[in-house]
C-alpha cells in the first residue's frame, strides 16, 4: 500500500549535499534543537537517571504488551469508543474507509501522524474521493507542494519562506508575501475553514495509557486538539507499541518525548482523548475510533534483537544529531521514517533488502544513542541489521547483499590471519602505492573500488617498516 | 612508581601499518612512566572493519586471533578508543551464544585499556612532564567519547603540556565522517562531514588537532593535505612523547 524508495538512499542524499537551502535548513535545526534537549537532560529534576527509568517503563510495556493492549481497548470501550486491531497496513486502511463510509464522511482534517503515512492512508481516502487536509503547519506546506518530507517532526524546514509565499499564493489564491507572520495567518484562515467544515478528524497517538483507556496526542500548533473535537467523528491510528501502564509512566515518556521532539519541557498542547462526548454534553466528537496498527511490529516483537526498537516514540531527537542526516536530510531514507530512526525500522517494517542502504550508510558515531530520550541503542541494532545483510537471515528473508564484499572481507581474514603473509601483503601495497598519483607524500587517487576515499581527499600511503617491524629491531638490538 | 608494571601493546593496524611512529611515541611514554612494555608482533588486526561492515564469521576469527596472542597479557594498552571498544564491548556480542568464550572475552575486555584512560584512571597520572610549543584542537572520537565515556582522561593530559595552547574548536566531539567503509562506500557523505570538521579546525587557529584515534585523524589528514593546510594530525601520544610536528 505504502512504498518506500530508500534503494534511492545515495542519489537523493547526494542531491541534498549539493543544495544550499536544504543545507543551511539542516544546520539551523540541528545546531538549534540538538544542544537544547541536551541541556534539558542535564537540568532533569529527577537527574540523570529518569531517561533510563523511562526505557525501563517502555520496556516494561513492550515486554507485556498483549496484555496492556488488551486493557487499554477495554477501557476504551467503557469510555464508549472503539477499537479496532489491524493487522496489516491494507486492514488499517480498510477500517478507516468503512468509518468514513458508515458517516458519510466528505472531509478530513487530520493531526499530523507518523502511522497514517507509514500505511499510506491519505492516498486511499483520496482515491476514495474524500478531501484530506493536514493541519501541521509544516505538513499543510508539503502537502500543498506534493513534497515528501524532510524531518519527523518538522516536515518542512527545506522550504524558505519565498517558496511558502509562492506556493500559497498559487494554492490559496493570497496575496504574494514572504512575511512569515502573515503566512502563518494566510495558513490559519485557510485551516479554520477546514476545520469548521470537516466531517471527521484523524489524528495520532503519541503514547496511549492502559490503565485509564485514553490517547495523548501532543502539538504546539493546537491544531491536532482542534481535529479531535470539531468534527463529528474522531479516529485515532497508532502503531500497537505507542502504549504504558500507568499515567505516572505516561507523564515521564511524555516530558521526555518534548525534551527530544522540540528541546521543550513539554510541548505546548497536550490532550488525553478517551472516547467521544459524553451523552447530553454538547462538546467533543460523536464517536471515536482508536485503530492499533500492527503492520509487521509484532515481527519485531518477536526478535529480541530488534525488540527495543519497539521503545521508540518517534519524537525525533536524534535526527537532530545525527551527522550523517544532517548532511543528507529526511528525504533520501525513502520512507515516512528518516534520520537514524528510520534507518533502523524501515528495513525491520519494510523488508531489509529494501533497505539495504539504510543499514550501512551511516559512520556508527552514536550520536543518536546519546540523544535519545530512552537511550535506545540503534547503533547496536545497525549493526545486527548489517550483519543480517552480510550473512543472509531466513528468519527476516534476508538474501545475502553482493557476493564481491564478502569475498574481499573472506580475503582479507586469510591474510591477517598470519603475520608472515600479512607483511607479504604489505610490501607489495608499499610497492604498488609508488606508481599512484600522490600530492606532498599522500596518495592523491586510489583505483577501484577504494576511489570513493580520494574524491575530495587523500590517503597516507603505508609505511616503508611497520611499527612491528621496527620494534623486532629495536628489540634485536638490546640483545 | 613502585615497581615496574608490565604492559602488552595492542597496535591498531593504521598505527602498525600507517603511523608507526604513533606507537613509538606511546611506548617513549609508557617507558617514560617507569612500565615494561611488550609487543606480540604476530597481532594484526582486532576484526572492527569487518565487524562494522556486518560480517560477523569474519571478525569472529579474527577475535580468536586476537585472543590467542592477548591471553596471556596482563595488561594491555591500545593507542586507539575504536579497538578498545572493539574488544571490550563487540568482542561480547560476537560470542554473545557462546558462554566459554564470552567468558574468556570479557576477561581480555577489562584487561584492555585505551592509552590515555590507562594513564589517568589507572596509573593514576595527569602530567607526563611533556612540551610542545604550539596551538592545539582536540578532536573527541566518537568511540572513544562515546561509547568508552572517554574524554575527561586526554583532556586532562592535553592541559597539562607545558608551553602549549589548546583551543577548542566548534563541534569538536561531532563524527569526522569516517565510519569505516561507510568512508569508501558512501563517499560523498563522508567527504560533506571531514570537510566540515576541518573547517572548523583551521577556524580553531591551531596547527595541529590531535586525538585518540588515527582512523578519525587519517580521515581529518586526507582532507587537510587535499586543502594543502598547514594544520598536521598528531596522535595524542606524539604530543605527550614531545615529538616535534615538523
Amino acid at each position: 500500500m505504502s512504498e518506500i524508495t530508500s534503494a534511492e538512499y545515495k542519489k537523493v542524499a547526494v542531491d541534498s549535499i549539493a543544495d544550499p537551502v536544504l543545507q543551511s535548513a539542516l544546520e539551523s535545526l540541528q545546531s538549534r534543537l540538538g544542544p537544547a534537549t541536551q541541556n534539558l537532560y542535564q537540568n532533569l529534576p529527577e537527574g540523570q537517571e529518569l531517561r533510563k527509568t523511562a526505557h525501563g517503563y517502555r520496556r516494561k510495556a513492550i515486554d507485556n504488551l498483549d496484555i496492556l493492549l488488551e486493557a487499554l481497548a477495554d477501557n476504551v470501550e467503557k469510555n464508549g469508543g472503539t477499537v479496532h486491531f489491524a493487522a496489516t497496513d491494507k486492514e488499517a486502511v480498510d477500517i478507516c474507509l468503512n468509518i468514513a463510509r458508515d458517516h458519510d464522511v466528505k472531509k478530513v482534517v487530520k493531526g499530523k501522524s507518523m502511522v497514517t503515512e507509514e500505511i499510506g492512508l491519505n492516498h486511499a481516502l483520496e482515491e476514495a474521493g474524500i478531501d484530506v487536509a493536514e493541519t501541521d503547519l509544516g505538513e499543510f506546506i508539503i502537502q500543498l507542494a506534493d513534497e515528501k518530507p524532510t524531518h519527523i517532526v518538522a516536515p518542512a524546514i527545506h522550504k524558505t519562506r519565498q517558496q511558502v509565499g509562492k506556493l500559497f499564493s498559487e494554492k490559496l489564491g493570497t496575496p504574494y508575501t514572504e512575511d512569515p507572520p502573515t503566512l502563518t495567518f494566510d495558513a490559519r484562515k485557510a485551516l479554520r475553514e477546514k476545520f469548521l467544515t470537516a466531517d471527521m478528524g484523524i489524528t495520532g497517538c503519541n503514547l496511549a495509557c492502559a490503565e485509564t483507556g485514553h490517547i495523548t496526542t501532543v502539538s504546539n500548533e493546537g491544531n491536532i486538539r482542534m481535529s479531535t473535537t470539531l468534527p463529528k467523528v474522531h479516529v485515532a491510528f497508532m502503531g500497537m507499541e505507542r502504549i504504558v501502564a500507568n499515567l505516572e509512566e505516561q507523564q515521564s515518556i511524555l516530558r521526555l518525548m518534548s525534551m527530544g521532539a522540540a528541546g521543550q519541557q513539554i510541548g505546548g498542547y497536550v490532550s488525553y482523548i478517551g472516547g467521544p462526548a459524553a451523552e447530553n454534553h454538547c462538546d467533543g466528537p460523536q464517536a471515536f475510533h482508536l485503530i492499533i496498527v500492527d503492520n509487521g511490529r509484532s515481527k519485531i516483537l518477536a526478535d529480541e534483537e530488534f525488540r527495543e526498537m519497539l521503545c521508540c516514540i518517534r519524537c525525533g531527537a536524534c535526527l537532530n544529531v545525527c551527522p550523517v542526516y544532517g548532511k543528507i536530510g529526511g528525504q533520501a531514507y525513502g520512507s515516512a521514517y528518516s534520520g537514524p530512526v528510520g534507518a533502523v525500522v524501515t528495513p525491520l517494517l519494510f523488508g531489509v533488502n529494501n533497505a539495504a542502504d539504510l543499514c550501512t550508510g551511516e559512520t556508527l558515531c552514536g550520536a543518536c544513542r546519546q540523544a535519545c530520550p530512552l537511550e535506545i541503542n540503534l547503533p547496536r541494532m545497525l549493526l545486527a541489521l548489517r550483519a543480517k545483510l552480510s550473512e543472509g537471515d531466513a528468519k527476516w528473508g534476508v538474501q545475502p547483499k553482493g557476493k564481491s564484499e564478502k569475498l574481499m572481507f573472506e580475503a582479507w581474514q586469510k591474510i591477517i590471519k598470519r603475520r608472515k603473509v600479512y607483511d607479504l601483503f604489505l610490501k607489495i601495497g608499499y610497492v604498488l602505492q609508488k606508481i599512484l598519483p600522490a600530492q606532498d607524500g599522500m596518495i592523491r587517487r586510489l583505483p577501484f573500488p577504494f576511489n570513493g576515499w580520494t574524491n575530495n581527499r587523500n590517503l597516507k600511503p603505508l609505511a616503508a617498516k611497520t611499527f612491528m617491524q621496527r620494534w623486532k629491531e629495536r628489540e634485536g638490538g638490546k640483545q | 612508581m613502585q615497581k615496574k608494571d608490565n604492559v602488552t601493546l595492542f597496535v591498531q593496524c593504521i598505527v602498525d601499518t600507517m603511523y608507526p611512529e604513533v606507537a613509538e611515541s606511546m611506548v617513549d611514554v609508557l617507558e617514560g612512566l617507569g612500565l615494561h612494555v611488550d609487543c606480540p608482533t604476530e597481532q594484526t588486526c582486532c576484526g572492527q572493519p569487518a565487524f562494522n561492515a556486518g560480517h560477523q564469521q569474519v571478525a569472529r576469527a579474527a577475535a580468536e586471533k586476537f585472543i590467542t596472542i592477548f591471553e596471556g597479557a596482563q595488561t594491555i594498552v591500545s593507542p586507539s578508543g575504536s579497538c578498545v571498544n572493539m574488544v571490550r564491548n563487540h568482542y561480547q556480542d560476537l560470542f554473545k551464544d557462546d558462554p566459554a568464550m564470552l567468558a574468556r572475552v570479557k576477561a581480555i575486555g577489562e584487561r584492555t585499556f585505551e592509552f590515555t584512560e590507562y594513564i589517568v584512571d589507572v596509573l593514576g597520572v595527569e602530567d607526563v612532564g611533556a612540551r610542545f610549543n604550539g596551538k592545539v584542537t582536540y578532536h573527541a572520537s566518537c568511540h572513544l567519547n562515546r561509547f568508552l565515556h572517554i574524554d575527561r582522561q586526554p583532556r586532562a593530559l592535553l592541559a597539562n603540556i607545558s608551553d602549549m595552547t589548546l583551543v577548542e574548536m566548534k563541534d569538536a566531539d561531532k563524527c569526522c565522517g569516517f565510519g569505516g567503509t561507510f568512508a569508501v562506500k558512501f563517499s560523498e557523505i563522508s567527504e560533506a562531514l571531514v570537510e566540515d570538521k576541518v573547517n572548523n579546525i583551521i577556524a580553531s587557529g591551531a596547527d595541529v588537532v590531535a586525538g585518540c584515534d588515527m582512523g578519525c585523524l587519517m580521515n581529518i589528514e586526507g582532507m587537510l593535505s587535499r586543502k594543502q593546510s598547514p594544520v598536521k594530525v598528531m596522535h595524542i601520544a606524539e604530543l605527550l612523547a614531545g615529538k616535534s610536528y615538523e
